[in-house]
């Protein structure tokens, strides 16, 4: 979709069921065109084997190569701007696989290991993972990175480059409870090493605490087998924890006693701070939360009513609140929250707007059921003795960055990123 | 009597649902899968842990390593490892992490030699990955230790040697011991 014409369709969508909010939806809606003949339906072929969207949709991942990640990272980041309800398509999905490109894995020849200190080390075939009693659950997967990236150089202007590390999907495969009870965990044996079939073989460790609680060893997203660039056929979903941590092309699960200190664990993925001193393994994302419409290079048609929409997630358990303020953090007034609203995954918030055609700047801020919330670009500052303009000045990558996002809204209509405002 | 009854039933039943439990714990439900071979694992177990338990017999030296870096590694990583080419440089920045442009190197930044050991043996060099032998990766850690102040150039590494080797920022990093507990209480702001 083109990001102008995103408020369009909406009106053309719900103009007519705001029938009573009528001075606004009128004007907005003479962006119109004024109606000629109806046009004629094209047929297509029903009987396509596998579908494909209208030809008129066209959001995609966009990629990001070169600066300012190494030149061997190669992303792809999610058009959130375009996103509906609170599941990723597949396909748009974003990836991140540390440089290396996603395998073509047969799953015949795929095997999944399970060893260390374990009673019973076990090696599986996928065909015997889906033997076995399954899961399908909802949840985010977020790149430690996420809301950073760009961040410094001011180049990220849309949502997409701003929040486009996080996707949404249902994911179904095996606990891993399961098949670490199966092998039998040792006494000691506390963390867990997982590995990829990767050329680079990815690896990252995990308390084996969580791996008792909620992780799925995933062979299915969204109803179809996980994307080859999502892991094909095998990944690690670590629920709420830095995307890093969910192995793709999952081919090794080694017990140990004490954490491998792989290379992006103990060198990559750490917090540096201004003082010199690092948060490492810090795992669970914290809440954050991101206003898609209308975000940034948007453009608003004209003044009126608008429906504000946007995305909250919480590493740690359920979105609670959403609040959102349209007059710059001056005030804040809660908005709906979408059902379903679960554990760990994307959550869809809706807040009623009527724009004055003055100068407006929207944000939004969630807390979670642990009572933890999101902190502003301020906050962030005087908890870390910086001032805001620090994040500009520095060549310093912070990860697990969750500041609240401001986009202003001009005279014009058109939309910007303002965390830096 | 009545009410140490009432203590003493829920009392068994959560005694006898504990011993369910861990029996479940100690004997498989599905038995699904099969036994790998010794050779199977040793095969696929390349993760090298601070320890160094799972390190291979073999040695090397920083004139080695020297070599093999010129050969297999300096395309990308520069002649010395210094040089702020397409990947971030291996060597320096030591004195910069509480800068403004601090510089994550292996000699300012890797709290473990054993990491280094790990990764070159796993994902390096690039399009080859996997292909150096145990003593080629010995000798391409000591060079990239000694190229950061780390070692001496007459060092030699092997199993027992490497971790040993004291990283001049193996105390940067909090909490010094990794660990997590579901739903713990975090403070306003801990994220990032």
């Amino acid at each position: 979709m083109k990001t102008q014409g995103l408020g369009r369709r909406r009106f053309l969508k719900e103009g007519v069921g705001l029938a009573g909010l009528a001075v606004g939806a009128m004007r907005s809606a003479s962006g119109q065109t004024l109606g000629s003949a109806i046009p004629e339906a094209r047929p297509l072929d029903s009987l396509r084997a596998y579908g494909e969207r209208s030809r008129f949709v066209d959001s995609v991942r966009t990629p990001v190569e070169g600066k300012p990640v190494p030149f061997y990272t190669k992303l792809t980041l999610t058009p959130l701007q375009d996103s509906i309800g609170i599941i990723t398509p597949s396909a748009l999905h974003f990836v991140s696989s540390h440089g290396f490109d996603p395998p073509e894995i047969d799953p015949r020849q795929h095997r999944l290991m399970i060893h260390g200190m374990v009673d019973r080390p076990l090696i599986f075939t996928v065909e015997e993972l889906q033997r076995l009693p399954s899961v399908s659950r909802i949840h985010g997967i977020e790149c430690a990175g996420n809301s950073y990236l760009f961040l410094a150089d001011r180049k990220a202007k849309t949502v997409q480059e701003t929040h486009g590390k996080t996707s949404c999907s249902e994911w179904t495969g095996v606990l891993l409870s399961l098949l670490l009870r199966e092998a039998g965990v040792q006494k000691g044996g506390n963390w867990i090493v997982a590995e990829g079939a990767e050329a680079g073989k990815h690896s990252m460790s995990f308390p084996v605490e969580k791996g008792l609680d909620d992780v799925i060893v995933a062979y299915g997203q969204n109803g179809e087998p996980v994307r080859p660039e999502q892991g094909y056929p095998l990944r690690l979903v670590i629920p709420g924890w830095e995307g890093t941590r969910n192995i793709k092309w999952l081919r090794r699960i080694k017990v140990g006693d004490q954490p491998y200190m792989t290379k992006f664990e103990s060198t990559g993925y750490p917090s540096l701070r201004p003082d010199g001193k690092s948060r490492w393994f810090l795992f669970e994302m914290g809440p954050k939360s991101v206003i898609t419409f209308p975000s940034g290079e948007q453009r608003l048609p004209g003044r009126g009513f608008y429906e504000i929409t946007g995305l909250a997630w919480s590493g740690r358990g359920a979105i609670r609140r959403v609040e959102v303020s349209t007059d710059g953090g001056r005030s804040w007034k809660d908005a709906q929250l979408q059902e379903p609203v679960l554990r760990i995954a994307h959550t869809r918030f809706r807040f009623p707007w009527n724009w004055d055609g003055e100068e407006a700047m929207l944000q939004c801020r969630c807390t979670d059921d642990l009572g933890d919330v999101q902190p502003s670009l301020a906050e962030l500052g005087k908890l870390w003795g910086v001032k805001p303009d620090y994040w500009l000045s520095t060549t310093n990558f912070t990860n697990h960055f969750n500041a609240i996002q401001p986009w202003k809204v001009n005279r014009d209509g058109s939309v910007h990123n303002a965390i830096f405002s | 009597m009545r009410y140490s009854l009432n203590l003493l039933v829920p009392g068994m039943v959560l005694a006898v649902s504990v011993a369910c439990v861990a029996a479940l714990a100690q004997t498989p439900t599905y038995n699904v899968g099969r036994t790998p071979s010794k050779e199977e694992i040793q095969a696929w177990d390349i993760a090298v842990s601070p320890a160094g338990k799972e390190l291979p017999p073999g040695s090397g030296t920083v004139p080695e390593g020297a070599k093999v870096y010129a050969q297999k590694c300096s395309r990308c990583h520069g002649p010395t490892g210094t040089e702020p080419g397409p990947v971030r440089p291996l060597v320096g920045g030591q004195g910069t992490l509480a800068t403004l442009n601090p510089l994550r190197t292996i000699g300012s930044y890797w709290p473990f030699a054993t990491t280094l050991w790990d990764y070159i043996n796993r994902a390096m060099p690039r399009t080859e990955e996997g292909s150096l032998q145990p003593g080629e990766v010995y000798a391409l850690t000591a060079f990239l230790l000694f190229q950061n102040g780390i070692i001496q150039e007459s060092d030699v590494l092997d199993a027992k040697s490497l971790p040993k080797v004291q990283m001049p920022n193996r105390s940067g990093f909090v909490p010094p011991e990794p660990g997590w507990k579901p739903r713990e209480k975090r403070p306003f702001g801990f994220y990032p």
